[in-house]
């Protein structure tokens, strides 16, 4: 096994070509999805950075897949700016491309949407080596085929992304949140089902369970002067008695836990569920059973589910749940488990992109 | 192929009434809202069930005919223009709303179901579907998803992708696929986001998950008119700069704004060279906050008379104006091109200066409606057909201003689709390894290229 760390395109395109099977990764954060290579030449993305375009007016940057994610918030943030998908794993050294491929986003995707709704443009290597870009550079774009969202969760299989294009939004100026003990699950989803079909603009939803039932966190951001009064009704509308109001540090504390996964305990695995509210009460019976560490996010659309199971008694489980996951971290064989749609649909993708199979098994 | 051979299979397949085979049958079939094409298909058919959709493209592929999707036929860019001599497959009767979930904010409809009906669903639980092209009262789901549609509100919600969570769908060589799923999150490679924009190359949608979301609570919907373009154009920039993210802000140039008086009276200021409109959305008091900031902006952008919406009706009589303003070019010239380009924001004033230039020197009249918040252009370029060679002319010029946006960085689409219409300016855009990347998945969807052939590429 060679690792390469190509310092231009061209030469990642050599790469590709002169290998028969090549494993990319970024600067390893989500170790799962990069398989154990056994022979294959792996990718390293690591000299591919840098901001090559940025117009805060344009609400549009363009970067090198390589580019840790962390350097291009402080780009923003100098702006006023921000990536509203809310990036997992920032702070632990996260890259675009990284992010992209692996198709995740954090809790702040309740309020605009996630990855995939933001990334604009892509330039890519496929599995023959050629360079292919697909999108644009502009907000709104409806020429040729979306490439961009295609390689959103293609996690390597499709191609290696060397250049991405993202819409940003002018970052909420103040946040706060509340914090709301629900004695059952089933009130706790009465909650949520009220709050999600409200004329809020919350910017997050997470579930949490603890010891004496589930806790519903809910975020608010926006102009400073507007905050109190739409603090007090959420407030309100989540039963005012035990709810916790948070704010300042310790509230962006919280959400920075949730979003590095700091919860989630060293060594174990790492799954991405996604899923919807009403399917909660099944999970949660099934998982009774698993040691685990779990949390439900962007209004129960998501469960990450940490656990010292191994990931094949993980694939079982979702297949009875009639689930569909991805391993982050923990020593997956294939990251993808439990019971997906499309996958024929995803083999003719691979087919295109990808005939002779340099890439791993989508 | 065998076109003897399908007709006998379909007319096996649908009664009498569900299969047009006779020429004044077929002729409002001939081309969509972009009239300058027009194709005689072989035969139209009105599948009722999803079922007799997957059956028409197996047979299709068994024969080797070429066939096109249709929904109400508005496409801008030829997008539904038939095949000479291949089949449409007329989809308006597969539109019933299977299920509507307030619970999970999710509609699963038909493709057949038309854009509006799903909010009009949605309403009595407090929700509605976002994306909102023109054409909405009449446009279908269905179409869409082919051409992943816009609207005025895509700067901040997005297009038709951003709102379509799972589908089901017959592709060309008949295989019936289900992709995504009723979550708002997913695992592997975007299959679904591949799918919207398809443009009708992969197959035939059956089944649509679309996300729902909760009505706006508070508008503030401000008029701004202005004694130039370009002023207007930078008031968009200013907006922006201020951190603020409307839920829309939308130009009208005089022609546009003359065209729409005439039309709706829709109450614009008639002198005005152009107008502006911002309308904010959100929670009441972050609507209040950030409509302060602003007012303070448009202040100091040069207005020189500013309207703000006080009730309901003036703000619905604003919008009549600008969603009416296409059709309501008609009244000042009995042919026009509607095109649709984008550049980005801060070029705009530049690509507007460029398309009067360009209006002067091809001696025809352009008027300009246009989503600024996201650069979108809708030049509407206006000529009298009955003189000769005008519809030329009123082309070349079209062509010219989309050379331009791919010039200023923009794209040649932002929600028309590429269709017929654009298929040379795609190479433009795309390097040859790029286009013949998106052949490769289109084949590996469609081998025999049965599916809406010849549009897209070049």
């Amino acid at each position: 096994m060679t690792t390469y760390r190509p310092a231009d395109v061209a030469e990642l395109q050599e790469i590709v070509r002169a290998h028969e099977h090549v494993v990319v990764r970024g600067r390893g954060t989500k170790p799962a999805l990069v398989p154990p290579a056994d022979g294959a030449a792996v990718v390293e993305t690591t000299a591919l950075t840098g901001v090559l375009e940025y117009e805060p007016q344009e609400y549009t940057f363009t970067a090198r897949a390589g580019t840790p994610v962390a350097e291009v918030q402080r780009m923003l943030a100098e702006h006023g700016q921000y990536l509203p998908f809310d990036p997992p794993f920032a702070n632990a050294g996260a890259t675009l491309g990284g992010t992209v491929a692996a198709g995740l986003s954090g809790p702040m995707r309740y309020r605009y949407g996630g990855v995939r709704d933001f990334i604009l443009g892509v330039r890519f290597v496929d599995g023959e080596g050629h360079l292919v870009r697909g999108g644009g550079k502009v907000v709104k774009n409806a020429a040729g085929f979306d490439l961009p969202k295609l390689m959103v969760g293609s996690a390597g299989r499709l191609g290696v992304l060397v250049e991405v294009t993202f819409k940003v939004f002018p970052r909420p100026r103040a946040y706060a949140s509340c914090c709301a003990p629900f004695a059952t699950l089933d009130a706790c989803l009465q909650t949520l089902f009220d709050v999600w079909r409200r004329p809020l603009d919350l910017e997050a939803v997470d579930l949490e369970p603890t010891e004496r039932g589930m806790t519903l966190w809910a975020r608010i951001g926006g102009l400073e002067q507007a905050l109190p009064p739409r603090l007090e009704r959420l407030r309100h509308l989540l039963g005012e008695a035990n709810v916790e109001v948070w704010q300042g540090a310790e509230e962006e504390a919280r959400w920075e836990e949730a979003r590095e996964f700091r919860w989630a305990p060293e060594g174990w695995t790492l799954v991405k569920v996604p899923l919807t509210p009403k399917r909660i009460p099944a999970v949660e019976e099934r998982l009774a059973a698993v040691e685990n560490s779990r949390r439900y996010s962007v209004g129960g659309n998501v469960l990450w589910l940490a656990t010292p199971a191994s990931p094949a008694s993980l694939d079982a489980l979702l297949r009875e749940l009639g689930l569909a996951g991805v391993v982050i971290r923990g020593a997956a064989e294939a990251p993808f488990i439990g019971s997906r749609k499309g996958l024929n649909f995803a083999r003719r993708v691979k087919s295109a992109l990808d005939p002779q199979a340099r890439f791993p098994e989508v | 192929m065998s076109a003897d051979a399908l007709l006998a299979a379909l007319a096996q397949l649908y009664p009498p009434d569900r299969l047009l085979l006779h020429r004044a049958q077929l002729l409002p079939y001939e081309s969509d809202a972009l009239t300058a094409f027009r194709a005689r298909p072989l035969a139209v058919v009105l599948p009722e069930r999803a079922e007799e959709v997957i059956e028409t493209v197996r047979l299709c592929a068994r024969e080797g005919v070429p066939f096109v999707a249709r929904g109400s036929g508005t496409s801008l860019s030829g997008g539904s223009l038939p095949v000479e001599g291949g089949i449409v497959i007329a989809m308006n009767r597969l539109n019933r709303i299977l299920r509507l979930d307030p619970d999970e904010r999710i509609a699963v409809v038909e493709p057949g179901v038309v854009n509006l009906a799903v909010s009009q669903a949605a309403a009595p639980y407090g929700l509605y579907y976002a994306p909102d092209p023109s054409s909405q009262p009449i446009c279908t789901i269905g179409g869409n998803v082919a051409f992943n549609s816009g609207g005025a509100h895509c700067l901040k919600y997005g297009m038709t992708s951003n709102h379509v969570l799972g589908l089901k769908a017959v592709l060309a060589d008949g295989e019936v696929v289900e992709l995504g799923g009723e979550s708002l999150e997913h695992v592997g490679p975007d299959l679904v986001g591949l799918f919207v924009g398809h443009e009708g190359l992969f197959g035939v949608v059956l089944e649509v998950t679309l996300r729902l979301l909760p009505k706006v609570e508070a508008y503030r919907t401000v008029l701004a008119a202005y004694t130039s373009l370009e002023a207007a154009g930078n008031a968009v920039g200013m907006v922006v700069a201020a951190g603020l993210l409307p839920g829309a802000m939308e130009i009208m140039d005089r022609l546009a704004i003359e065209a729409a008086e005439a039309a709706v009276q829709a109450g614009y200021p008639r002198d005005a060279a152009a107008v502006l409109i911002v309308e904010l959305e959100g929670e009441e008091p972050q609507v209040t906050a950030e409509f302060e900031l602003l007012m303070e902006v448009i202040e100091r952008s040069g207005a020189y008379e500013v309207r703000v919406a006080q009730t309901e009706d003036e703000r619905v009589r604003i919008w009549k104006g600008r969603k009416g303003a296409f059709s309501a070019v008609g009244r000042l010239s009995p042919d026009y091109v509607v095109q649709d380009g984008v550049v980005p924001r801060a070029r705009l004033g530049e690509a507007l200066a460029e398309i009067e230039r360009l209006s002067r020197e091809y001696s025809l009249r352009v008027a300009n409606v246009f989503h600024a918040g996201d650069g979108n252009l809708h030049p509407l370029i206006l000529y009298d057909g009955r003189e000769p060679g005008a519809l030329e002319r009123a082309e070349e010029l079209a062509g010219e201003i989309l050379e331009m946006c791919i010039r200023l960085g923009g794209s040649i689409t932002g929600e028309h689709g590429v269709g017929m219409e654009k298929r040379r300016f795609l190479a433009d855009m795309f390097s040859e390894a790029d286009l013949e990347t998106m052949r490769r998945i289109r084949r590996a969807m469609d081998p025999h290229e049965l599916a809406n052939r010849g549009k897209m590429f070049p």
